[in-house]
């Protein structure tokens, strides 16, 4: 097959930008602009279905590569994807569409510019997904501030400029370090190539420096404790759109990263900073859950649980098991669909009375039904009930920290408590109770475009909670591989004495 | 007289040069056609350039003047900035009612200087070079006389450069005396062995060369001089004399003293250090636009002397690669200077860039788009600017200098940033003209077309560098 499917994948959303970019703007074209940025994405979607499709889950080996001299003689643009990335490319391609769906009701001006913008981002995070070059990765991985900088900033709410600055210069901080390595890597090895890379392994000396350089710009990104503060604020400020990009796919690509690069490149260093990602992982589980207990402000209370569901991601990542990196990989799939649509339930009453503070709400179940239904089956979701896909990925992750070690999976469970006690709480403040406020009174259930669009998400959360086979049947050869061809079993073996 | 034929475009400006200053004063009113004509002439010598051989080395006046490809390329560049920087100030120099014929032709003498400098390969040559352009821009600083902050400037400039011109010239001295000889190659090969006296010389030298690149701590004047001067002197100042400098600086470094790099590695990883992180800091504070791109051309310097100190041919390339996507950076940016204008008043400060983005969502998103690359995040041409310089320092195992280089980037990039909320984020102010030239619109579309679309083409540039021969 010689069509490039996957840079077509990449482009079609820059194209889609550049015609929205240059048709001229009156008040009347900003709904044209709206259906081009529409059928572009869904265009981008039913695509990524396809290349699901005929991707074949029995070959270890990258599929759909396309190769090209970019960088004479030092970066080529290879890109190609394998049972991991292509999941992560259809969540980005799935909740994209979506995210232009509900623009009508959150962005009051500039739609336009806002379109282009995520239509830019959208090209930036599949470039991430399937990138098989450590420079071309890099490049994905950066540009992608720009735009969410600019959602952020221009379309946030009061402190977005702060928060903006801050998620652009953390970001940023983390990011340069991982170029340093990257370059190092290409004078040591003489190579960017990833599937290279995977053959001809890097040198054990080397390791160490080089993951922690990789850790620090993923550790950011994750985000894990204690760097995980400009999550919160960077959630808070943007508009619901920005925020279920940033939770459902930006935090995504470090956890992405994580497997990739830091466990496939860097297998022995992986394996000696295992505790220290564990301790981090708790923390993030624990520490994070607590505090997501006490916030007033709903956004930030999911932006909280973001930290602690990402905490059992790396957790599961590093147990280096079967089960503990598809738990992670399904955990986040699982979590891109949830927090999205957790952010998006939050944008609908937001959008009606212009507050996030939990108090200010209470009783909706009277007045709204139907928002009550879907709400219900995201916080169940969240809090990883079975027959949801949160389940899934919560259990395959504990799963593999028992086969490790017994204390650590103790205590992730307990931030299962955790998580069940802080949505439980946030959606009986919320839904139930009196309603006692007179703004509340005046307040209309979920109008059609947003019963799509959540409807649009329970599926998924269902479907995949009852039946997984389609996701863990993707992953399934290639994690494998990923521990087989590393030696982690034997690495593990060794560690553990037997 | 074969050699003439080499340096046919440094003689045609030169009788460029006394024919417009005879043509100038015969001809009443003329001052616009003149600068018309200085266009012209520099697209021409342009051509005379170009149609030198690309792979051409030869040295002329016994051995005093070098014409090889790095000079081509460097004099290429050189010239096309002068084209630009004539083509997108045109305007603000009738406005600002500097349009006198001196102008111009001061503008073609200081260019002619650089050429020589980018050529010279004798101490001698190149002290004859630099003057002639430091002094055509003394002139140029103080253009506006009836300014204060304008006249300030040309006077601080000139104390300041006649000082470093000073050691740079008693640098020569110490070398003449232990070496026995001005020439460049006769030096490399008469000082095989380390005297203290040569290391003073070559000090002495690094610091004039410093000053006149603005590296840390040699800067003091860039800040005043860049907002002082009128726009279009800042502008040329921000972009040619850099090159030159830059030049010098390899030639002086891969030629004289390659043997001695033991010697100025240090001293340049120094100012390369200074430079980054002080240019970073510095700017956060500033508040009028040219103060801050003179404290972030410090900053750029500072990398583009990180890839000199690596001291192999590929540092140096990826140095030339560098001024090269700086120059079309800066070009853009002060392009864009040139567009905040109201009734015939130019606007300089940051605050006056407030909203700018709903009034004039294509100026801002060349502005956005140019700054995003100032601060080198990917996929623009700053980014690959800085990954080339990064490429050659790891290369060469220097890890400090290059996470420091980066460490600086994200703190540059706070300021950047911080042009970017104002344009973008806050409330917005009174509009701005909306009509301008043709030269100046071209200008700004070119280079930002350029910042936006290298990525997909990047080796064409580098591609073109690497076959430039250093020594």
């Amino acid at each position: 097959m010689n069509f490039p499917i996957l840079s077509s994948l990449i482009l079609l959303p820059t194209i889609g930008a550049l015609f929205i970019f240059f048709v001229r703007s009156s008040n009347s074209q900003y709904q044209s602009s709206k259906y081009v940025a529409l059928f572009i994405t869904l265009a981008n979607f039913f695509l990524s279905l396809y290349l699901w499709i005929v991707f074949d889950k029995s070959i270890v080996d990258f599929q759909f590569v396309e190769e090209r001299e970019w960088i004479s003689g030092f970066v080529n643009y290879k890109v190609g994807v394998d049972g991991i990335s292509i999941l992560f490319i259809l969540l980005t391609t799935f909740i994209t569409p979506i995210c232009v769906i509900t623009v009508n009701a959150t962005i009051k001006n500039r739609l336009k510019d806002f379109l282009i913008a995520i239509l830019i981002l959208e090209t930036f995070m599949i470039g991430v997904f399937c990138s098989l070059d450590l420079v071309v990765f890099y490049l994905f991985f950066e540009a992608g501030l720009i735009p969410m900088f600019l959602i952020i900033g221009i379309w946030g709410g009061e402190r977005r400029v702060y928060s903006a600055f801050k998620f652009f210069l953390y970001t940023l901080l983390g990011s340069v370090l991982m170029l340093v390595a990257i370059i190092s890597i290409y004078w040591i090895t003489g190579t960017t190539d990833v599937i290279k890379l995977y053959e001809l392994g890097i040198d054990a000396k080397y390791q160490n420096l080089l993951w922690l350089a990789f850790f620090s710009s993923f550790a950011v990104k994750t985000p894990m404790w204690p760097v995980h503060t400009w999550l919160p604020d960077a959630h808070v400020e943007a508009p619901t759109a920005g925020s279920v990009l940033l939770a459902a796919i930006l935090l995504k690509m470090a956890g992405y990263g994580f497997i990739r690069f830091s466990l496939g490149l860097f297998p022995d260093a992986s394996l000696y900073f295992v505790p220290l990602v564990y301790t981090l992982s708790l923390i993030a589980i624990i520490y994070t859950s607590l505090v997501a207990l006490m916030q007033e402000d709903m956004k930030k209370l999911i932006a909280y649980s973001s930290v602690a569901h990402m905490g059992f991601v790396t957790l599961g990542i590093f147990t280096m098991t079967q089960q503990g990196i598809e738990g992670s990989i399904f955990q986040m799939i699982s979590h891109g669909l949830v927090s999205a649509a957790l952010f998006l339930c939050v944008g609908v009453v937001y959008d009606r009375l212009h507050t996030r503070l939990i108090n200010r709400y209470g009783g909706l179940v009277s007045i709204m039904p139907k928002y009550a239904i879907v709400f219900m089956v995201f916080t169940l979701g969240a809090l990883g009930l079975p027959g949801t896909s949160g389940f899934i990925g919560e259990f395959l992750v504990l799963m593999g920290a028992f086969k490790k070690n017994i204390l650590v999976a103790t205590i992730a469970s307990l931030g299962v408590i955790l998580g069940a006690a802080y949505m439980l709480w946030l959606y009986k403040r919320i839904i139930f109770g009196k309603l006692i406020n007179e703004d509340l009174k005046k307040m209309v259930d979920l109008k059609r475009f947003e019963i799509v669009t959540l409807w649009l998400l329970v599926l998924p959360i269902i479907f995949f909670g009852f039946y997984p086979e389609p996701l863990i049947n993707s992953i399934e050869v290639s994690v494998a591989n990923m521990i087989d061809i590393n030696d982690l079993d034997k690495i593990n073996k060794l560690a553990l004495g037997d | 007289m074969e050699n003439l034929q080499l340096i046919i475009p440094e003689l045609f400006i030169s009788i460029m040069i006394m024919f417009l200053l005879i043509f100038g004063v015969f001809k009443k009113n003329s001052s616009q056609l003149v600068y018309n004509l200085t266009t012209i002439s520099l697209v021409a010598a342009l051509a005379l350039i170009i149609n030198l051989d690309a792979q051409i080395q030869s040295s002329l006046f016994n051995n005093s003047y070098n014409i090889d490809s790095l000079a081509r390329f460097m004099k290429i560049l050189l010239i096309l900035s002068g084209i630009f920087v004539m083509l997108s100030s045109s305007k603000y120099i009738q406005i600002s009612k500097i349009s006198k014929i001196e102008y111009p032709i001061l503008i073609l003498c200081s260019i002619l200087g650089m050429m020589v400098m980018i050529s010279s390969n004798d101490l001698i040559v190149f002290y004859m070079g630099l003057e002639l352009q430091s002094l055509a821009l003394y002139v140029l600083a103080s253009f506006n006389r009836d300014n204060l902050l304008s006249t300030e400037s040309g006077l601080k400039y000139f104390v300041l450069s006649a000082l470093s011109s000073g050691l740079l010239l008693y640098g020569c001295s110490l070398i003449y005396g232990f070496s026995e000889t001005t020439n460049f190659n006769q030096i490399m090969v008469n000082t095989k062995e380390i005297e203290y006296g040569l290391t003073f010389g070559i000090v002495f030298i690094l610091v004039g060369l410093a000053f006149k690149i603005s590296a840390v701590p040699f800067h003091m004047w860039a800040p005043d001089v860049y907002q002082g001067s009128p726009t279009s002197v800042t502008v040329f100042f921000a972009l040619l004399p850099k090159i030159a400098a830059l030049t010098v600086f390899i030639r002086f470094l891969y030629i004289p003293f390659y043997e001695l790099g033991d010697q100025w590695q240090m001293i340049i990883i120094f100012l390369s250090i200074a430079s980054m992180v002080f240019g970073a800091v510095a700017a956060i504070g500033q508040k009028n636009l040219k103060r801050l791109i003179a404290y972030s051309s410090i900053s750029h310097m500072g990398y583009a002397l990180a890839g000199l100190s690596t001291g192999t041919t590929q540092g140096v390339q990826s140095s030339i690669t560098y001024i090269t996507i700086y120059l079309v950076m800066n070009l853009a940016f002060f392009s864009c200077l040139f567009m905040l204008k109201r009734n015939d008043e130019y606007y300089e400060n940051i605050d006056d860039l407030s909203g700018l983005s709903k009034n004039h969502p294509l100026l801002s998103l060349s502005l956005l788009v140019v700054l995003f690359s100032l601060a080198g995040i990917p996929p623009l041409a700053g980014f690959f600017a800085k990954f080339y310089i990064f490429v050659a320092v790891i290369n060469e195992k220097m890890y400090f200098l290059a996470i420091v280089g980066l460490l600086a980037t994200v703190i540059a990039a706070f300021y950047y940033l911080r042009i970017i909320k104002i344009i973008y984020f806050d409330p917005e102010k009174e509009k701005f003209e909306s009509k301008h030239n043709l030269g100046l619109k071209f200008t700004l579309v070119a280079s930002t077309f350029f910042i936006l679309a290298y990525f997909i083409y990047p080796s064409g540039i580098v591609d073109i560098i690497s076959q430039i021969n250093i020594n």
